[in-house]
């Protein structure tokens, strides 16, 4: 009995540890920013009740948090959503059989995801710079003039997405080449009988088969587009006071929510800046899980089945005919 | 009736393409593919060869056009060396990148085996409760808790020690998920019902079963613990405001932000960083990329 007792204890003895620090410093002050974001404060003196004030100011009278909502959106869609367009081919290339050394490669692609972004964006800076960048360089040579990667504003964007872009597709990598893995591999022996080709073939199998990792993969670089900083700051940061580059064009709303903290200590409009994304990031997550399902759903799946159908039934035939 | 003779399906052509051909596409594609996989290759990895030949010149020869792509002279690796210790308080900046890598991942594993280990292997009341808690907050972004955080660290006066970069790591929602996950399927039931026969009680368990059945797990744990704790930069930023205090990423950010000249330094600085991460995982990469492979297809 005294043993058993034990054995009833010993979980909650063993979970404690992690669920105090877990209520302490996560769940704790996720109620307190939800508190905040209804008062007004500057960190020092009274707080001052200000309802749903923070909220109607942000979206409505500060122009600054859309500003940062454009330079956020249009990095998610070049920064964090074109990883994808390398990261699935790359995982075929990688999947092949006709491929020796795939671990290399897969080391390979995986290390800068690994490395700090405050490392990969200096050594950007320096490949990004105007007169003797690698960058500029490369480029003279099918004749484009040298262009100011990191201190113009149409191009800090750019140059912050190919840095995005060079962290990340490893990792994206590695998620769809675990996702190739696990597609039975009948579908494309049907298909081969079928005479596909290769290209048809990872359209029709490979990519239906692969929408639910497509769906992680992406729901992942949304909250990871979302709060990007370190690189457009580090990049961008030529002063103390600075405000993501010429013309805002480096300031992420991630980078908005560090500036209300450190530069105007304004803690309650922080926090709703904070909440306002995270509901924009549960929108974008809703909308690409509808966009996932009416592919999965309606259209593409039954026409794989369709095939896979075909396929067999003309397997079938063959091995009669033999 | 005359019998037909047999025709292929539609689309088959009883004509095989020759032997000759099919061999030169086979190789073709073959070329196509390690050209794709090695032009990526050359992206992917030159910045870092980059970073450690630049370590090694000095100002005039790291701004010439072409950029240089090999090592530069002993003596200006020295003088960047001396340049970085002179700015910075470097050895400061990597004893507190270490110490505070070292002691998050340690705490962190501990706690959330521990933990994992509770949920995965015993049956308790509130399990069903506590354990969708913690798969939420791991999609919740960080952002949330930038600014609570800062105020909490500012009231407990942590602000500018290890402790706000060690001690929330313990309550790592990932962490905790990651070994339950593992554990799960890594210990089995049988050998820990074998154990209590023989008397042994549920922290030994823990601690002489639990602990080594998930090594590999841990290893997964440690290393990606270690990377986000060394790399850390925004949340440290916050935390940390003394040039004594800082990690190596604000160290670096701060010294890169006041750089004028002193690019070669920079450069050692981030070099020198990256060699702890670059070990770790090069020690580790094998066990993290196939667990990562194995994981994705489970889950």
């Amino acid at each position: 009995m005294k043993r058993l007792n034990r054995q009833k204890i010993a979980p909650y003895m063993f979970i404690s540890p992690f669920f105090l620090i877990f209520a302490a410093f996560m769940i704790f002050p996720l109620g307190f920013s939800i508190f905040l974001s209804f008062q007004k404060w500057g960190g020092m003196g009274t707080m001052q009740f200000v309802g749903l004030q923070n909220f109607i100011n942000v979206l409505f009278s500060d122009t600054f948090f859309v500003k940062t909502l454009m330079v956020t959106g249009v990095l998610l869609v070049f920064g964090s959503f074109t990883q994808h367009i390398f990261a699935i081919p790359l995982a075929i290339v990688l999947n092949s059989k006709l491929i020796k050394g795939r671990d290399f490669f897969r080391t390979a692609y995986f290390l800068p995801v690994i490395t700090s972004a405050v490392s990969v964006s200096i050594i950007f800076q320096n490949v990004f710079s105007m007169n003797y960048g690698l960058l500029n360089y490369l480029l003279s040579f099918i004749g484009v003039k040298p262009i100011d990667w990191i201190n113009w504003s149409w191009s800090i964007p750019i140059a912050v997405s190919i840095v995005i872009n060079w962290r990340w597709i490893g990792w994206n990598t590695l998620i769809y080449l675990a996702g190739l893995q696990s597609i039975p591999n009948e579908l494309y022996e049907s298909a081969d009988i079928d005479g596909a080709s290769t290209i048809n073939r990872h359209i029709n199998i490979t990519i239906p088969m692969l929408l639910p990792i497509i769906f992680f993969a992406v729901t992942m670089s949304i909250i990871g587009g979302m709060q990007v900083f370190d690189e457009p700051y580090v990049l961008t940061t030529r002063e103390a006071n600075s405000m993501g580059g010429a013309d805002n064009a480096g300031f992420t709303s991630a980078f908005y929510i560090l500036w209300l903290l450190r530069r105007a200590a304004r803690y309650g409009r922080g926090s709703a800046v904070a909440w306002l994304l995270f509901i924009l990031i549960l929108i974008m997550t809703f909308i690409n899980r509808k966009v996932i399902n009416y592919f999965q759903g309606d259209r593409v799946l039954p026409r794989r089945i369709r095939r896979g159908k075909t396929a067999s039934k003309i397997f079938s035939t063959q091995m009669e005919i033999k | 009736m005359p019998q037909q003779p047999m025709n292929p399906p539609a689309g088959h052509s009883i004509e095989r393409p020759s032997l000759l051909y099919m061999k030169t596409r086979r190789i073709l594609g073959r070329v196509v593919l390690y050209f794709i996989l090695i032009f990526f290759f050359i992206i992917f990895a030159y910045p870092f060869w980059h970073v450690f030949i630049l370590a090694t010149r000095d100002y005039q020869t790291i701004y010439k056009t072409p950029p240089p792509v090999w090592f530069g002279k002993i003596e200006t690796f020295r003088t960047n060396w001396d340049t970085l210790f002179d700015r910075i308080p470097f050895h400061r900046n990597m004893f507190n990148s270490l110490g505070i890598a070292v002691f998050a991942t340690g705490t962190q594993i501990f706690f959330c085996t521990m933990a994992g280990f509770a949920f995965a292997k015993y049956d308790f009341k509130f399990k069903n409760i506590l354990f969708p808690f913690i798969l939420i907050s791991i999609m919740l972004p960080r952002f949330l808790w930038l600014i609570p955080t800062f105020q909490m660290m500012a009231w407990l006066k942590w602000i500018n020690t290890w402790l706000p970069m060690v001690i929330p790591q313990i309550g790592n929602a990932f962490g905790i998920f990651l070994m339950a996950q593992f554990i799960e399927g890594a210990v089995p039931l049988d050998l820990l019902d074998a154990a209590r026969i023989d008397g042994m009680g549920e922290f030994r368990i823990l601690l002489s079963i639990g602990f080594p059945l998930s090594r590999a797990g841990i290893a997964v744990l440690g290393t990606i613990s270690f990377v986000f704790s060394w790399n850390d930069f925004m949340y440290a930023m916050i935390m940390l405001n003394k040039e004594e205090a800082y990690t190596i990423p604000v160290a670096l950010a701060e010294m890169n932000l006041r750089s004028e000249g002193v690019i070669g330094a920079v450069m050692l600085g981030n070099a020198l960083g990256l060699i702890p991460i670059l070990t770790a995982f090069i020690f580790f990469s094998k066990q993290i990329i196939s667990n990562m492979l194995a994981g994705s297809i489970k889950g």
